[in-house]
C-alpha cells in the first residue's frame, strides 16, 4: 500500500499518468471523513490530497471562493464566515454517523455532491459549483468552468464531475458561487403530526412565497418521544417576523406553530443535516431515498412493514428519507430497492459493513443508463484506474 | 431592420412583464416569425470567416431513398421536403448562416423521434435538432445534408403537481406557456430568457438559457429535475424523475447546455415555483459607471441579492428612452435597473437599504414603479433594448460574462476597442453576475465596417476570457463562437468535453459542426 501526497496539480498528473502506464488502481482520499461511502474497492495505492491546500480565490464582492481540493471544509467556512457569507447548500459533515475523526475537505463534498437541509430553497452542492479542475485517468490536467455565476461554454464537466466519488477524476480545485449569511434563522416547529400530514404541511409551506430554506420532519422517537415538523426561514428580520405571521395563517390547521431560535434552532438544522438522529446504534444500516414528497411515506410505510425496528426522517420537504434498519444480511436492500422501485426515486446505502457493501448495489442500478455511464467513465479514465468499482462493480 | 419584430399585442407585453419581466437577447418575436425566420427578423453579420463541413455529396445523391425511408417513419403531414416549405429552416435567429436541410421531420411522438434517429444513425446521415429556431449563436443551423428535426408539434403540458412543485411537459412547449399553465395558481417556471414567448423549453435545455432572474433563481440546469432522451440510436432513455438529484453521474447537467449534440429531449420534468407576492423595480441613475458598478458591489456585500440587476450606459439609455418612453434618465452615464420581490413591507425594507447604498455612491435619480404601467414600462424599455438598438443601427450581440469586479475595467477596455475600431457600442448587461451584452453597431451595407464589427465583437469576448470570465453566459457556444473555443479551454480540456460528446454521438451526426472548432476533433 503506497501513499502518495502531490504538491502541486502538476505533481497529482505526473503520478496518475504513472499509474495509468501500469494500471495501477488508486484510492482518492480527502480527509478519509467518509471513507466508508460506497462499495469497497482494494487498492494498491493512494492518492491523498492533504498536501493539495488553501484558498486560491475570494472576492466577497463577487460572491465567489475557489480552494484547492484538499482545503478542509472548515478553513473555507470560516473564510466565508469572517465576510459575512456562506456555502448555499450547507454541505453534510460524515463524522456523526462514521464516527470518523478528522477533517472533512472541501473536495470530498464535491466528489460526493454532498448538500444539507437548504438544497430544497438553494441548490445542490452542484449548483454551487461554477468550476473544477481535475487530473483525468490519462493524467490530464482538465478544467471545466471557471469562475463566473453564468457561463454555458462547452460541456458541463463540472457538474458531470461533482458526485462521481473520484471515478472520473482527482479534483485539484474548486470554486462555488456563495451567498450572504442571512441576518437571522429561525426555526417554526408543529407537533405531534404523523407522516403524512407532516410532508401535507411542508408542501403547502414550500408552495408558498414565504420560502422556508428548511423543511424536515422528526417523527416520534428521534431524540423526542413526540413528532417534530419543522420548517427554517432565514433572512432579514423585518422579512421573518412577517412571514412567520403568514405561515401561521396558512398552517393553522396542522397546529400551533412554535418559534425557536438561536442554539436550539441550529442545532436542529445540524442533526438533519448530519442525520445526527440516526447516528445510533452504529451497527444499523443507514439508507438515503430521494424521493417525490408526496411519495415518502408510502416508502417508509413499505419499509417498516417488511422491516420491523425501522427508524427514518425526512429533509427536503420529505423529498430526502434517512432511514436506519437494524442489521440483515443485505441491509434491508431488497426491501428498501423495492419500496422506491414502486414509489420512483433512488436509494443508497450510505452505511453498512464493509462485506455488505461488496454484496449488493450501494448505488441505485442504472438499468439502461449503464452503457453510457461505462463509457463516460472510460472516456475519462481508460486504464480503468481510478477508483474501481467505487460506485458499480465491474466499472 | 424589423418594424415588425414589436408587432405582438399591448396585452401579451403585459402579459410578459406582468409576471416575470424576461432580459437579454431576443427581441420580441412571435413564434411565427422565429420560426419562419423572415429576413430582417434581426440583422447579423455574416461571418463569412465560420466554415462549415463540406456536404456529403453521397448523402445528397441519396436524398429521394433517404426522404422514402424517412415517410415511413412518421405521418405524412410530419415529414417536409418541398424547396419552398424547407425555406424557413434553413436558419435560426443568427441570420447569417442560412443552409436549405435534406428534409425536416417534425415528429409528434417520442416513438417518432427514435425511430427518425434510429434511421438517420443507420443511414449515416446528420442530424439538427430544433426546438423553435430562436437561437442567436447558430445553434439550430441545418446543413444542406442533414435532416431536421423539430420538437414543436409536440408542445402539451402532460401534468402539474403542486403538492411536489413539478410539472412534466414536452420539449415543444414554449417557455413562458409553462408559467402561463401554472401561474393563476400563483406558480411560476423561473429561467425568463426574453424570447420566451417563442423558445420552447426543449431549445431551453438544450442551450442552458438564462434571463434576467436567474440571479435569485439560477438558470436552466437549476431548475430541470427529469429528461426523456432518445439516443443517436434510438433508444428511449430517462434521466432523473420528478424527484431531487439523479442517481450516478449527473447526467442532467451534462445533458443541459449540450446544445443538441447528445440526444434529443422529448420531455421535460421542471421545477416549478410559487411566486413572490409581488415585485417592484427601481430606476438608479448615475453620473459614472464605475459608480453604478461600485454599488453593486456595495448591495451584495450587504448581504441583499436583488432578484434582478440591470445596467445600461449612457447610449442604451437613449436608445431604449426613445423606443419605449419609460421615463430613464437621460442625463445619467449609467442605469441600473434594481428589481425587488416580497410582501408590501419586505419590499419597501429591501428599498430602504439598497436607496441609502445608491445615495453613498452618488445616485443622481431615483425612480420606483408606483403602478403595473409604470413598471411594464421600465421593464419594455430594458426588453426593448436589442430591438431599439436594431432601429437606428445594425449590431452584433456578443454574450460573456467577467467577473463583476472587473467590470469598470472590462467597460473602458470595450470602450477602448470599439473606439480604435472607429465604431460605437452601447452597453446592456445583467450587472449581477457579470453577463456583458455589448452591442456593437455598424452599418452592415459597408463589408468594411462589417468585418470590423465582427473583430471587434471576437476581441471583445477575447478580453472577458482574459479578465477571467467566459465566451458565452447564456446563448451558447453554436457555430458563432466555435472557432474561439480554444482561448477559453486548452487542448486537454476540449479533447475530454469531445470525448464524452463522442460516447453519445460516435460518429459526431448529431449538431455535428457545433461547439467545437472542425480540426482537431476526437473521438471516445
Amino acid at each position: 500500500m503506497t501513499l502518495f501526497t502531490p504538491r502541486t496539480e502538476i505533481e497529482a498528473a505526473r503520478l496518475v499518468a504513472d499509474l495509468a502506464l501500469t494500471k495501477k488502481p488508486v484510492t482518492i482520499q480527502g480527509g478519509a471523513t467518509r471513507a466508508g461511502l460506497g462499495r469497497p474497492n482494494q487498492t494498491e495505492a493512494t492518492i491523498s490530497t492533504n498536501r493539495l491546500t488553501g484558498i486560491t480565490l475570494h472576492e466577497p464582492a463577487e460572491l465567489v471562493i475557489s480552494a484547492k481540493a484538499g482545503t478542509p471544509v472548515a478553513e473555507v467556512a470560516a473564510a466565508l464566515d469572517a465576510k459575512g457569507q456562506m456555502l448555499p447548500f450547507e454541505p453534510m459533515d460524515h463524522r456523526a454517523i462514521f464516527g470518523t475523526t478528522g477533517e472533512p475537505t472541501i473536495g470530498g463534498v464535491v466528489a460526493g455532491n454532498h448538500s444539507g437541509p437548504r438544497r430544497i430553497q438553494a441548490g445542490a452542492c452542484r449548483d454551487s459549483l461554477i468550476g473544477v479542475r481535475l487530473v483525468n485517468g490519462r493524467g490530464e490536467a482538465v478544467k471545466s468552468g471557471g469562475r463566473v455565476m453564468k457561463n454555458v461554454t462547452g460541456l458541463d464537466l463540472a457538474k458531470l464531475v461533482t458526485g462521481s466519488y473520484g471515478t472520473l477524476g482527482l479534483l485539484t480545485e474548486v470554486t462555488f458561487k456563495v451567498l450572504p449569511r442571512p441576518e437571522r434563522a429561525l426555526t417554526l416547529l408543529i407537533k405531534n403530526l404523523d407522516d403524512a400530514r407532516a410532508v401535507a404541511a411542508l408542501s403547502a409551506a414550500l408552495g408558498s412565497p414565504f420560502e422556508p430554506s428548511g423543511a424536515a420532519h422528526l417523527p416520534a422517537g428521534l431524540s423526542r418521544p413526540i413528532p417534530r415538523t419543522i420548517l427554517r426561514l432565514e433572512g432579514f428580520s423585518v422579512s421573518l417576523e412577517y412571514r412567520i405571521g403568514q405561515l401561521r395563517r396558512l398552517l393553522a390547521d396542522f397546529g400551533e406553530l412554535i418559534v425557536l431560535e438561536g442554539e436550539d434552532s441550529r442545532g436542529l438544522w445540524r442533526g438533519v443535516r448530519d442525520c445526527e438522529f440516526l447516528a445510533e446504534p452504529t451497527e444499523s444500516a443507514l439508507w438515503r431515498v430521494s424521493t417525490a414528497p408526496t411519495r415518502a411515506p408510502q416508502v417508509t410505510a413499505a419499509v417498516a412493514a417488511a422491516v420491523p425496528g425501522a427508524r427514518w426522517f425526512y429533509d427536503w420537504g420529505g423529498g430526502l428519507v434517512w432511514l436506519s434498519l437494524p442489521p440483515t444480511a443485505d441491509a434491508g436492500a431488497a426491501t428498501v430497492r423495492a419500496a422506491v422501485a414502486s414509489a420512483g426515486g433512488h436509494a443508497t446505502l450510505v452505511r453498512a459493513p464493509r462485506e455488505i457493501r461488496a454484496m449488493v448495489d450501494v448505488f441505485q442500478p442504472l438499468g439502461p443508463l449503464t452503457r453510457v455511464t461505462g463509457g463516460i467513465k472510460t472516456s475519462f479514465d481508460p486504464a480503468g484506474i481510478l477508483e474501481p468499482g467505487r460506485m458499480y462493480a465491474g466499472m | 431592420m424589423s418594424p415588425n419584430i414589436f408587432s405582438i399585442p399591448e396585452t401579451m407585453i403585459g402579459f410578459l412583464i406582468g409576471f416575470k419581466p424576461c432580459d437579454d437577447p431576443l427581441v420580441y418575436a412571435c413564434p411565427n416569425a422565429c420560426d419562419q425566420n423572415d429576413a430582417g427578423t434581426r440583422e447579423t453579420p455574416n461571418m463569412t470567416t465560420i466554415a462549415f463541413p463540406a456536404p456529403d455529396a453521397g448523402i445528397i445523391a441519396r436524398r429521394d431513398e433517404i426522404v422514402a425511408g424517412l415517410a415511413k417513419l412518421v405521418a405524412g403531414e410530419a415529414l417536409i421536403t418541398a424547396e419552398d416549405e424547407l425555406r424557413p429552416y434553413e436558419s435560426d435567429a443568427l441570420t447569417a448562416f442560412r443552409k436549405v436541410p435534406l428534409a425536416v421531420v417534425l415528429p409528434s411522438t417520442t416513438e417518432e423521434v427514435a425511430a427518425v434517429l434510429r434511421y438517420c444513425s443507420a443511414q449515416g446521415v446528420p442530424v439538427i435538432p430544433r426546438g423553435s429556431g430562436t437561437s442567436l449563436v447558430g445553434g439550430a443551423t441545418p446543413q444542406e445534408d442533414a435532416v431536421v428535426i423539430g420538437v414543436s408539434k409536440m408542445n402539451r403540458i402532460l401534468e402539474i403537481d403542486y403538492a411536489n412543485r413539478a410539472a412534466r411537459v414536452q420539449a415543444g412547449v414554449t417557455n413562458l406557456a409553462i408559467t402561463g399553465a401554472v401561474m393563476a395558481d400563483g406558480f411560476f417556471y423561473a429561467p425568463d430568457p426574453s424570447s420566451q414567448l417563442a423558445c420552447s423549453i426543449g431549445g431551453n435545455i438544450a442551450m442552458n438559457s438564462g434571463g434576467a432572474h436567474c440571479l435569485k433563481y439560477g438558470v436552466t440546469t437549476n431548475n430541470i429535475l427529469g429528461l426523456k432522451l432518445v439516443l443517436h440510436d434510438g433508444e428511449i432513455v430517462e434521466i432523473g424523475g420528478d424527484h431531487l438529484d439523479m442517481p450516478g453521474y449527473d447526467l442532467l447537467g451534462l445533458l443541459i447546455g449540450s446544445e443538441g449534440q447528445l440526444g434529443i429531449v422529448t420531455e421535460a420534468t421542471v421545477r416549478i415555483l410559487r411566486a413572490a407576492e409581488g415585485a417592484r423595480p427601481v430606476l438608479f441613475g448615475f453620473p459614472k459607471p464605475e459608480l453604478a458598478g461600485a454599488a453593486v458591489a456595495a448591495i451584495i456585500g450587504a448581504g441583499i441579492i436583488p432578484v434582478a440587476m440591470e445596467y445600461m450606459d449612457k447610449m442604451a439609455i437613449a436608445i431604449c428612452e426613445d423606443f419605449a418612453k419609460a421615463g430613464y434618465p437621460m442625463d445619467a452615464e449609467a442605469l441600473l435597473i434594481i428589481e425587488v420581490e416580497g410582501s408590501e413591507q419586505e419590499m419597501d425594507d429591501q428599498l430602504v437599504r439598497i436607496i441609502e447604498i445608491a445615495k453613498k455612491h452618488g445616485v443622481t435619480t431615483i425612480r420606483e414603479s408606483k403602478s403595473a404601467m409604470e413598471t411594464a414600462a421600465i421593464w419594455k424599455g430594458r426588453k426593448s433594448a436589442f430591438g431599439a438598438t436594431g432601429k437606428i443601427a445594425d449590431y452584433i450581440c456578443m454574450d460573456g460574462t467577467i467577473p463583476t469586479g472587473q467590470l469598470p475595467y472590462v467597460l473602458g477596455r470595450i470602450d477602448a476597442l470599439v473606439t480604435r475600431y472607429g465604431l460605437r457600442v452601447a452597453n446592456v448587461f445583467h450587472a449581477g453576475d457579470g453577463n456583458l451584452h455589448p452591442l456593437v453597431l455598424y452599418d452592415i451595407n459597408d463589408p468594411v465596417e462589417r468585418q470590423k464589427a465582427e473583430d471587434c465583437g471576437l476581441d471583445i469576448l477575447r478580453l472577458c476570457v482574459e479578465v477571467g470570465g467566459c465566451l458565452t453566459g447564456e446563448h451558447g457556444v453554436g457555430v458563432e463562437k466555435r472557432d474561439l473555443m480554444p482561448v477559453q479551454f486548452g487542448k486537454a480540456d476540449l479533447d475530454q468535453q469531445m470525448r464524452v460528446r463522442a460516447v453519445f454521438d460516435p460518429a459526431w451526426l448529431l449538431n455535428p459542426a457545433k461547439v467545437f472548432p472542425l480540426e482537431g476533433r476526437v473521438a471516445a
